[in-house]
């Protein structure tokens, strides 16, 4: 369906598009960021500085920017898909020259004002172009191979431009995120049966090769696996930072040891404990209940996006709202799973709790793109 | 782009079953996440919060105060003195070469103890004080405290240290403390925590020993919290160990001072024990040694010259020495055969110098003999044939049962290292330890406190006092532990005859008081204070016949370790006994001239509680007497080491 077919008349105009705003899955975004601001406290040790300041003003900022995007019509985002992709995919050269190194890897963009994160941005431009291409592409070529071929090249050209930083989780984000929305435009099962035994394939290969001739990692890499298997192997070393986050963790309990009573992130047994270690502060203090509570706030705002993408009948909007929903999903999942001993250490943050402010300003903007979605959609 | 409906319909349901699809499958994920969650947080919650404590809670051992030491007036004779240390925390010092090197222009660092300083910093995190120097004295702490400002990082410090203030006279009484070593843990089961204290000390020799158990007190502890690093974070609680028990002895420092100095440099030993109740009221072993210097660490060459010294400063000779009693054994003897009634008191004996036994000559001291010998002269002039001819006679399991009924032969349960038993042989012993039978030559010779015959000082301290008070009169050193009476040492009486008792106490003071008894030179004249006594000189060498042919050799012309042992034993005053004496001189020759003066002067000590005045010596003695006394009072050293000696 085409903005043309709009019919303008039920499309809401001027600032009364702020009435039809997504206003309960707002409400979810500024609990979630609540949330956020009050563990960012907590770490600091009870303070406002340094982290919780920063993080209230890039949230007020982020929320202006939202509003600002949803007020713009969802077909003129369709409309720059290719240029914000061909942008962001600029901005990563950049950050290849230019960019500076922090925490060992080349992944920002000083802007002045702010520290720009090229790969954050390209996750939902990405996402982004992905719809605009199948919104365009006529129905019976969706899974014709030189048709499925472009999107894949429009997916691993970033991914290999984050993983050069390096940045894994990033990459993996692209991946799946990239992968979802063709699955979610139609792309036949083969291509990711294919894809998902291929893999399969590769892991089996992987460990079955490990100490004979034609082994696949290096004896190093086979360690760091091991290290992710079993924690305990080298509870001081590699294995220190699950080790120690399953401990706070853990040691939550039930309902927690009360705001402010964590012992083990206050501590510095945690790593990374304002970023992303976040969680284990919050399932410290708060306990399995707070824990399950964030869980369950987070997938309230995915089910609010799956509900919306089913609420309208334009195909750009269907695929950018599920796309975006699923990055979100894939950030917490990723985040929470690797806190809780289920996945590597690859460095993904807690959306909207984790201290930053690249990941916060390009997610409050892709739920600006929703929220426009939402607001235009053909009634 | 238009498009037909049609089409349009069917994307859209694709794309809706595979976004419900993928819904479903964000939930399902969701679910696992909570399941996880669910695992670590309520069914494994306990071991995660145990391991989460163990992270973040250290505790820290308070080391206690250790219980004090006083003799019986309250005098201090081990106590705990503030001790100055000087610490460095190098993460507050900077720059820690320039604050070491402006400490050094102040006072004096070992290198030494500058070199393992250093070590240390750069294996501990930089948070945690070092010790740069130990034992500071207050004008150098002085020093540093003023400076403070311009030495960022040091830090004065306030411990307890062991001091012995009456220094080398409670060595081997108290003894000494020093820093856990890892043997001292090897011989422990399952050691306290608090020993594993970095330079906890323990005591390691004598009294601060046997009596770690109390002296030692409970360790207190705090917990803290503690960060990743190690850091000190917070004290969470504190729970107050309680300090050693505090021990008074029954010695009298000023009197064991005295028969310290009294000793001087001899291979001597001297005990002083209340006959009333048991109390060592002195026990004194000579040549002693100052515990204060392992305490703080004896230098190689100073413990060298300890171990190396013939004259023994280490041992503690007045428990762990024991020596042929020689003639002090005699009353043991006489007792033994009056109980069996087998000798009346105004037997004589015909001494012609020599008694044979078994084809074998057995000498008299006195080579011409002391011809017919009753038991009072036997004692006052200590021949030796008499005891021989009384020995055969009773049989030496009868002699040995009376020896231990009178404290011989038995160890006494004193807290001291190395308490010794000594030894009084019988047949059976003899058999079974040397795989030999008794022969009656052996009998001969321990009559006179030779042979197999061995004793402590203490015992024939021990075995005096009962004489003189006829009840088995028990060693006692421990007064009290934290004002805790322990109980006395009077004992219960003997159950030997009083008449007999009385025969011999009779002997043994015509030993002192008679013309031509053998401590007659060492009498007291004070009439109240009249003492009875013993005097002992035991071989240490075979005499042989050829040497005897030749003409005995005088004890001075032979070389120091073949001299004869001097002993001496007495109680005093002689009508109501007070006190008992025993002194041995090592290799001092004749207990008559080395041994009985030195018992004499001490009892007399002892009885004054001070220095006794002229007139209770014999005229002739005292100038000499005056002259000694001067000597002693200046040579006894300045025992105050501080002012606090006096609890």
């Amino acid at each position: 369906m085409s903005y043309l077919e709009y019919n303008a008349k039920t499309t809401p105009s001027g600032l009364r598009k702020i009435l039809f705003l997504n206003w309960p899955l707002i409400v979810l975004l500024v609990s979630v960021a609540s949330i956020g601001f009050l563990m960012l406290y907590s770490v600091a040790g009870g303070s406002f500085s340094p982290w919780v300041e920063p993080q209230i003003k890039r949230f007020f900022m982020g929320l202006v920017a939202m509003v600002a995007i949803a007020m713009v019509p969802i077909w003129f985002w369709r409309n720059m898909a290719v240029v914000a992709y061909l942008s962001s995919i600029a901005l990563l050269l950049a950050v290849e020259f230019f960019g500076s190194v922090g925490m060992g890897a080349q992944r920002w963009i000083d802007l002045g004002f702010m520290r720009l994160q090229p790969s954050e941005l390209t996750k939902i431009t990405l996402v982004m172009l992905l719809a605009a291409y199948y919104d365009w592409l006529p129905r019976e070529r969706t899974s014709r191979p030189i048709w499925v071929l472009a999107p894949i090249i429009m997916i691993l050209v970033p991914t290999f431009m984050v993983l050069k930083q390096p940045d894994l989780g990033t990459s993996i984000l692209l991946l799946a995120a990239g992968g979802g929305v063709m699955f979610l435009a139609g792309v036949h099962w083969a291509y990711f049966a294919a894809v998902i035994g291929a893999g399969v394939g590769l892991v089996t290969a992987v460990f079955q090769g490990r100490g004979t001739s034609w082994q696949l990692l290096k004896d190093y890499q086979y360690r760091r696996i091991d290290t992710f298997l079993d924690p305990s192997t080298d509870p001081l070393g590699a294995g220190y930072h699950i080790t120690q986050s399953k401990i706070a963790l853990g040691s939550g309990g039930w309902s927690g040891r009360g705001f402010m009573q964590g012992t083990q992130s206050r501590l510095n047994f945690l790593p990374e404990k304002h970023t992303d270690f976040i969680f284990t502060t919050l399932a410290e203090e708060f306990g399995f209940i707070g824990g399950v509570s964030l869980l369950a706030i987070y997938m309230l705002i995915v089910v609010f996006c799956i509900a919306a993408a089913l609420a309208t009948r334009d195909r750009f909007s269907s695929l950018v709202i599920m796309g975006i929903s699923l990055t979100f999903f894939l950030f917490f999942a990723v985040n929470m799973s690797m806190v809780m001993g289920l996945a590597p250490v690859v460095g993904v943050p807690l959306p909207m709790v984790s201290y930053g402010g690249s990941v916060m300003l390009v997610l409050l903007g892709a739920f600006g793109l929703v929220q426009s979605a939402h607001v235009h959609r053909p009634r | 782009m238009r498009r037909n409906p049609k089409e349009l319909d069917s994307t859209h349901r694709t794309l809706s079953r595979r976004a419900l699809l993928l819904g479903g499958l964000q939930l399902a994920f969701a679910g696992g996440l909570a399941m996880r969650m669910r695992y670590l947080q309520v069914d494994q919650a306990d071991q995660f919060l145990l391991l989460a404590e163990e992270n973040r809670i250290n505790i820290r051992l308070l080391p206690p105060a250790r219980g004090q030491i006083f003799d019986r007036n309250g005098i201090a004779l081990a106590q705990n003195s503030p001790s100055y240390r000087i610490t460095i925390v190098p993460e507050d010092a900077g720059d820690v070469d320039k604050v070491i090197a402006d400490l050094s222009r102040l006072i004096d660092i070992a290198p030494e103890d500058l070199e393992r300083a250093i070590a240390e910093m750069r294996r501990s995190p930089p948070f945690l004080p070092v010790t740069l120097a130990d034992q500071i004295d207050w004008q150098d702490i002085s020093k540093v405290a003023v400076n403070a400002p311009a030495l960022p990082g040091i830090t004065p410090e306030v411990g307890l240290a062991r001091i012995y203030p009456r220094q080398s006279d409670f060595a081997h009484v108290v003894g000494y403390v020093g820093p856990v070593s890892d043997y001292d843990l090897s011989q422990i089961e399952d050691p306290e925590p608090i020993l594993r204290i970095p330079r906890f000390q323990i005591g390691k020799v004598g009294f601060e020993a046997k009596q770690e158990a109390e002296l030692r007190g409970k360790a207190g502890a705090k917990r803290v919290e503690v960060n990743a690093t190690g850091r000190v974070m917070r004290e969470l609680d504190r729970r107050d160990g309680a300090a050693g028990a505090d021990m008074q002895l029954t010695v009298d420092a000023d009197l064991q001072g005295y028969v310290q100095a009294r000793l001087g440099s001899e291979s001597a030993s001297a005990v002083i024990i209340d006959c009333e109740n048991g109390d060592l009221r002195a026990i004194s072993s000579a040549p002693s040694f100052d515990p204060n210097l392992f305490v703080r660490g004896i230098s190689v060459a100073d413990y060298r010259e300890l171990t190396e010294n013939t004259y023994r400063p280490l041992a503690n000779k007045t428990v762990q020495g024991t020596y042929p009693p020689g003639s002090t054994f005699k009353m043991v003897v006489a007792l033994a055969a009056l109980e069996e009634g087998i000798i009346g008191t105004e037997e004589t004996v015909w001494c012609p110098g020599y008694l044979e036994v078994a084809g074998r000559k057995f000498h008299c001291w006195k080579r011409g003999g002391h011809g017919n010998v009753d038991l009072n002269a036997s004692l006052k002039q200590s021949c030796d044939v008499y005891y021989y001819d009384l020995a055969l006679k009773v049989g030496i399991d009868k002699i040995s049962a009376m020896a231990q009924r009178l404290g011989l032969g038995v160890r006494h349960n004193l807290p001291m290292s190395a308490v010794a038993s000594g030894l009084t042989p019988t047949k059976e012993w003899k058999t079974r330890n040397r795989g030999e039978d008794w022969l009656i030559g052996d009998t001969a010779n321990a009559s006179i406190g030779q042979g197999f015959m061995l004793a402590s000082p203490l015992q024939l301290a021990v075995m005096t006092a009962r004489l003189a008070t006829g009840r088995s009169v028990a060693p006692r050193l421990v007064k009290s532990i934290d004002s805790i009476e322990q109980p006395d040492g009077a004992g219960v009486p003997l159950g030997v005859n009083e008449n007999n008792l009385r025969t011999l106490r009779r002997g043994m003071f015509s030993v002192s008081n008679e013309r031509r008894g053998t401590g007659y030179g060492s009498r007291i004249i004070e009439e109240t204070m009249r003492m009875a006594g013993k005097s002992g000189t035991s071989q240490v060498r075979n005499i042989t016949a050829a040497e005897r042919a030749a003409g005995v050799i005088r004890n001075s012309d032979l070389p120091w370790e073949r001299r004869d042992h001097a002993l001496f034993v007495c109680f005093a005053p002689f009508e109501k006994p007070k006190y008992a004496v025993a002194v041995v001189v090592e290799h001092g020759g004749g207990g008559s001239k080395a041994a009985a003066p030195i018992a004499r002067d001490v009892m007399l000590q002892a009885l004054y509680g001070g220095t006794p005045p002229l007139e209770a010596y014999p005229k002739k003695d005292r100038s000499r007497i005056r002259s000694q006394q001067e000597r002693l009072e200046r040579e006894r050293p300045v025992r105050q080491l501080d002012g606090s000696d006096r609890a």
